[in-house]
């Protein structure tokens, strides 16, 4: 019983994870925009490769009777790189394109957006 | 039950990354085709942790960790490169 149990709970993980990975990469091809498109992968595809190294954790504990906490190595890592990354993809959007800049909230400081100020000028090296 | 549920789950991720393939040739922008990679690694990852589920080997954990790895300084270079124009400055 137990044994079923766990494996329908793995079944189930590894469904639930490759559907959220599918409708992450659907997402990325179907929205018409970048900043729209950015949404798709950052959040499902993150929750649908947690999914799945959930479902393997489960799957070396229950099956092969072995305890394993190396997937949450990985799940950690994405967990925490997925923002840095959509970050970094929507601040390279907003410098490359005039339009997209252009309907950027004000920023309320006298300071501009950090992104778009020209870099400082460094000190020239001797 | 669980070989079931890995075989539709590696359709799934393939038809993903079909759907990031067409992304990465027909996208308009530059940082579409870096999003498009981003998002290659990750469903490589997951094709790799269904393969170490369906086969029961430990030795697929080691490529999906370095594919992890390797997708993220991949994606941050590119960026680095579009923002400034240098990878290392």
């Amino acid at each position: 019983m137990i044994a079923f149990l766990s494996e329908l709970a793995v079944a189930l993980l590894i469904l639930a994870g490759s559907f959220f990975l599918l409708v992450g990469s659907y997402g990325l091809a179907k929205l018409p925009s970048l900043i729209q498109r950015l949404h798709a992968p950052t959040k499902s595809s993150t929750l649908g490769i947690g999914g799945l190294l959930l479902a393997s954790m489960l799957h070396t504990w229950t099956v092969e009777g072995r305890f394993s906490i190396h997937e949450l190595l990985i799940s950690l890592f994405l967990f925490l790189t997925a923002p840095i990354t959509a970050h970094m993809l929507a601040k390279a959007r907003f410098l490359r394109s005039r339009a997209e800049a252009q309907r950027l909230p004000p920023t309320g400081r006298p300071a501009d957006w950090a992104t778009l100020e020209a870099p400082e000028r460094e000190p020239a090296r001797n | 039950m669980i070989e079931a549920a890995a075989l539709i789950g590696f359709h799934a991720v393939a038809a993903a990354i079909l759907l990031n393939l067409y992304r990465l040739a027909a996208g308009p922008d530059v940082v579409d085709r870096v999003l498009a990679l981003d998002t290659l690694s990750i469903n490589a990852i997951a094709l790799i942790v269904l393969m170490g589920i369906a086969f029961g080997s430990e030795l697929y954990f080691e490529a999906a960790l370095i594919m992890a790895m390797f997708g993220f300084v991949a994606t941050v270079a590119f960026c680095k490169f579009l923002l400034r124009g240098d990878v290392i400055e």
